[in-house]
Order: structure tokens, then C-alpha cells, then sequence
């Protein structure tokens, strides 16, 4: 049997980052470029979620905490501390990464109803510190004079090139986390989540492999909270809040519990959803609900699933035609 | 209980007690399985059975006594420990990994016969894809013993019963346990396919050279399959031999039948 050198997954990574490097030249101007840019880094936080949500079965409900502290730490360490921008970058991924670490120790002995509150009340509690500290995060109405992204004297300052950035981050996550879901880890997490029993009498440690993945989507999260930071130069903590916490759960639902390309969907989807319905003006909230409604009930298995099957009705059709 | 009846001994479970509140479910319990065997473990509905291959698999812990393991003391350990030192178990009520085709659910298995670190998985390096080709060739090997083979791509969850049965057996088989815990095994399996299951736990012990401890309530099944038997009633062993000093033991046919009056 030959096999490329760098698997399947590569491939389809390598394929995903030119669609998305030719994607902008069908959009009409940049405005649309920057709900890309937020479509991109809202699918980073929903594929490290959904290896949380949909591959472990773990729920967490205070996501947009570690996307916020992530975003502010950065933000400090460029502006306050006048640190470069890739330290602070490091160190706003590590943070939230670390919290994660603190916050899994105890929360991830809870399961089901009890672990999303828990992660709820974290998420709320991070988001009133963002509201409340006025001197160091500027309180309610946000922190501004964050650096533009410069790395290696190449300064991002186009959203083109900014995008060029997300995208093949992006990428790299898909890749990454495909690569992972094929491996020993990734079957111990998919694993735990249908039985734990049946897991832990296999050599699995569960606590472990959850506190695993709770920080590696708490660090993706933090990862798109940075590189949102410095897109935008502003940040507020309306955007860390509970209701992104909640907007993410439905982007992995929507997209397909325990699918990296879902995930991807389901985030650009439900990013691009809001500009497409501005023509409904004062009834968008409404039409918006109507379709969520809509994708649940016809696509329950979401968009990657939907998608599946209408692949292979596709398929089967032709073949019978071929007959 | 003659003293050389368990020697050389694999498992070897001393006066283990297993209190859950004021209800005791073991009372020091003595229990071994000598190298190499089938070993029974038989007794009437809640006699501790189940308690007992809990307490072994370290699904509960033991209050009083000890557990050893070719000569390792494991009693302490946490369960995914007491796997990674070699007793594996299957349920009861079915826990197959249905979210995944079979094969998957078998390489499951060899989690932690498998080694590489998580950034070589991230890269797929070449000793990753070395290791994931093998563990996959060993999960196969195991499919094709237990006669799951040909469908290894199925995902497990579509299996009939009593091949998601076989389906533990191999996933179980695939972690290559010293010892392989099997909890009512025939339990939902018609007459055809307990004699098969007989026939693979024979297959196990000669051809695996896997020692097997069985939890079963078909006698038929383990009056053929066991050289040894220990009997439970009331959490408490109330006889150990071979299937022929069992079948005539006044003890245990009073505890199973009642007394006569």
C-alpha cells in the first residue's frame, strides 16, 4: 500500500488553506474581509471546543473566558509591560492555558448538568473581573492602543494580510487536531466519553486525558483571543461574555458533534449569519432563531453530518446510474 | 481448601472486606487464581461476586485485606494502573465504545501497550506511524481470534449482541492482560453461541496463554470450561476445588438448592 508521507489529513489541510487564500477574491469589499478574519478565529475557538464537547463529552459553558484572557493578557503585556508582541502572545495563550489547568483540577470531577454549571459560574466570574478591574482592564468600556500584529518586521496591517495570518492558523489547527483525533489520545478521549468504565479498565486515566484536553481547547481559545486582540486593537469585555460562551456550544452543535470540518462550518456559518440577515432588519433575531431551529431539526447530526449523507446519496445515485 | 491448590498463584486475594455503609458485600474473602488457569468464581445472586471483580479491577476499594498480582501488591493502585499491570476485565452490561467502528474500539484496547508522545501524533512522525501500524495489526490479529475480523470497519454500536460480546473479549485480549477478568459472559447468549464462548475461553488459556477469572451463572458453561472454582455465599468463600469436588460439596448444594428438611 503507498501512502503520501504526510497522511490524508495533510492533504485536506493543504486544500482547506488554498480555499481559504482564494476565498476573499469573491468578496465584494473588505468589510466583508474582517467578518472572515472573526469567522476564522471563532472556528479556532470551535474546533478546540468541539475536541472538549464532541470527542470527550466534557461541556464547558465559560469558553469565551479563556478567548478573553487570552485577548487582555496580550494586550497588557504589549501596552503596560512593553513587551514585544510574540512574547505577549506566548504568555496570553500560556495564561490561558495555565487557568484552564487550575480551573480543571477540580471542575472535571463533576459530569453532565453539574460540570456546565461549574464552567458557567467560572465564565461569569472571569467576565466580571474583565468588567469590575477597572485599572487594569479599563472596566465596561474596553482597552484600547493595542499594536497592530508585527511579526519578524512585517507589519500585518491590511486585514488581506491579517487574513492571510488567520487562515493559516487555522489550518494548522485542523491539521493538528485531525492528526490527534487519529491517534492513541484521541481514541482514549472518544473513549472516555461513551464509557469510563470500560476506559479506565483499559489503561486509560481519565482524569488525566480530560484535564488534557480541557486545557489544549482552553489554550486554542486563547490563541484566537490573542490573534483577535491584535486585529482589532480594541477590546471589550462584551465580547468575553456568556452569550459567546453559549454561541460557541452552537457552533460545534450546529456543525457536528465530534467533527473538526464541522466545527470549521459551523463557526463560519453562524459568523457570516448575522451580516446575511441584515436585510430583515428589525426581525434578524427572529429569522436568525428560526434557522437554528430550522438546522437542528432537518440536520441532527448538523452540518458535517448533513453533508455526509447527502455525499452519499450522491454517490449511491451514480453508481446506480452506472448500472 | 487444600493449601497447593492455588500454586503457583496469579491473583491472590486475601482476606479482603468490602463494606458499602453497614452492608457488607465481602467478608474477609479469600480468592486466587493459579497461573495458567480458568478459575470460576460462582455463587447465588448477590453473594459478592460482582463486588469481588470490582474490588480486584479497583472499581471499589477494598477496606481490610490484600490483592496481589504475580507477587505485586495492586490493591492500592487506581483502576487504569491495575490494567496497565495486567488485569483487564469485560462487563456485564455491555460498555462497548459504540461511537466507533471495531477496529477502533481493539486498538482502544492496546492504549497502554502504545507508546508515543502527543506532538509526534501532532506531526505523525515516523515512530508514531510505526507504532499505530503495529497497534493496528495486533487489534486485527485479535478481531480475527475472536472471528470478529471481517467486520472491523462496522461501527461497533451496529454489532448484534452477542458479537459486541466478542467485541470485549477482543478488545480486552488486546491490551494482553496476565489476567482476563470475564464478568457473566455468556449472560444473552442462546445455547449455540455459549458453546462457542466456551470454546474461545478454552482458546484463550491454551492458544493466548491467558490466565481467565470467570464471574457466570450457566454451570453447564463452567462446569466445562474451569479447572478451578471457588464458591461465594453471602460474601464469604464457602468452598474452592475442581469442578468435580464443587458438584459434590453438601455446602455448596445447600446454598445453592436450600436445605432439605
Amino acid at each position: 500500500m503507498k501512502r503520501p508521507l504526510a497522511g490524508q489529513n495533510a492533504i485536506r489541510a493543504l486544500l482547506f488553506l488554498v480555499a481559504l487564500l482564494v476565498a476573499p477574491l469573491a468578496l465584494p469589499n473588505e468589510y466583508y474581509l474582517s467578518i472572515a478574519i472573526l469567522g476564522c478565529l471563532n472556528a479556532v475557538i470551535a474546533v478546540g471546543l468541539n475536541l472538549l464537547l464532541g470527542y470527550a463529552g466534557q461541556i464547558s459553558l465559560g469558553h469565551a473566558a479563556f478567548y478573553g484572557i487570552g485577548a487582555y493578557a496580550t494586550a497588557l503585556c504589549t501596552t503596560r509591560l512593553g513587551l514585544p508582541i510574540p512574547a505577549g502572545m506566548v504568555i496570553g495563550v500560556a495564561l490561558a492555558a495555565a487557568v484552564a489547568w487550575i480551573v480543571a483540577v477540580p471542575t472535571l470531577k463533576l459530569k453532565g448538568h453539574y460540570l456546565a454549571m461549574a464552567t458557567l459560574g467560572f465564565g461569569i466570574i472571569v467576565s466580571i473581573v474583565f468588567n469590575e478591574a477597572v485599572d487594569i482592564t479599563g472596566g465596561p468600556s474596553g482597552y484600547v492602543g493595542i499594536p497592530r500584529l508585527a511579526l519578524l518586521g512585517h507589519e500585518f496591517d491590511t486585514d488581506r494580510g491579517y487574513y492571510n495570518v488567520v487562515a493559516v492558523v487555522l489550518a494548522a489547527v485542523v491539521l493538528l487536531a485531525l492528526n490527534l483525533m487519529k491517534s492513541r489520545t484521541g481514541r482514549a478521549l472518544r473513549a472516555l466519553h461513551v464509557s469510563e468504565k470500560a476506559a479506565q479498565s483499559l489503561g486509560i486515566d481519565i482524569a488525566a486525558h480530560k484535564r488534557f484536553v480541557f486545557v489544549l481547547s482552553a489554550a486554542l481559545a486563547g490563541l484566537a483571543g490573542v490573534l483577535y486582540a491584535h486585529y482589532l486593537g480594541f477590546i471589550a469585555p462584551a465580547s468575553f461574555g456568556f452569550s459567546f460562551s453559549i454561541q460557541l456550544v452552537v457552533m460545534v452543535i450546529l456543525g457536528g458533534m465530534a467533527s473538526v470540518w464541522g466545527s470549521v462550518a459551523g463557526a463560519l456559518f453562524l459568523t457570516a449569519l448575522p451580516e446575511a440577515l441584515r436585510d430583515f432588519e428589525n426581525i434578524d433575531i427572529l429569522v436568525y432563531g428560526a434557522i437554528l431551529v430550522a438546522t437542528i431539526l432537518f440536520l441532527p447530526d448538523g452540518l458535517a453530518g448533513g453533508c455526509t449523507r447527502l455525499f452519499r446519496k450522491f454517490r449511491r445515485t451514480e453508481a446506480s446510474h452506472a448500472r | 481448601m487444600p493449601a497447593d491448590a492455588c500454586a503457583p498463584p496469579l491473583l491472590d486475594v486475601s482476606g479482603a472486606t468490602v463494606r458499602f455503609g453497614g452492608i457488607h458485600a465481602l467478608t474477609n474473602a479469600d480468592f486466587c487464581i493459579p497461573d495458567g488457569s480458568v478459575t470460576a468464581l460462582i455463587g447465588p445472586n448477590g453473594a459478592g461476586k460482582t463486588t469481588m471483580l470490582n474490588a480486584i479491577t479497583g472499581m471499589v476499594s477494598i477496606n481490610e485485606g490484600t490483592i496481589h498480582l504475580d507477587g505485586q501488591d495492586i490493591a492500592g493502585l487506581p483502576p487504569h494502573k491495575r490494567a496497565a499491570a495486567g488485569v483487564v476485565r469485560t462487563f456485564q452490561n455491555l460498555e462497548v465504545f459504540t461511537s466507533m467502528t471495531v477496529l477502533e474500539n481493539v486498538m482502544t484496547g492496546r492504549h497502554a501497550a502504545t507508546h508515543y508522545p502527543i506532538l509526534a501524533s501532532l506531526l505523525r512522525t515516523p515512530a508514531f506511524r510505526r507504532a499505530e501500524r503495529q497497534c493496528r495489526e495486533i487489534a486485527l490479529d485479535c478481531l480475527e481470534f475472536v472471528g470478529l475480523a471481517d467486520a472491523h470497519k462496522t461501527p461497533a454500536g451496529d454489532l448484534p449482541y452477542g458479537r459486541q460480546r466478542l467485541l470485549e473479549m477482543a478488545r480486552a485480549l488486546a491490551a494482553a492482560p496476565k489476567l482476563l477478568l470475564l464478568d457473566e459472559p455468556a449472560a444473552g447468549l442462546n445455547s449455540k453461541e455459549t458453546a462457542q464462548l466456551g470454546d474461545l475461553i478454552l482458546a484463550i488459556r491454551d492458544k493466548r496463554r491467558v490466565t481467565v477469572g470467570l464471574v457466570e451463572h450457566d454451570m453447564d458453561l463452567i462446569m466445562r470450561v474451569s479447572d478451578h472454582i471457588t464458591v461465594l455465599n453471602f460474601g464469604h468463600p464457602l468452598a474452592s476445588g475442581t469442578p468435580d469436588q464443587i458438584q459434590a460439596n453438601p455446602d455448596v448444594i445447600k446454598a445453592y438448592l436450600g436445605e432439605e428438611e
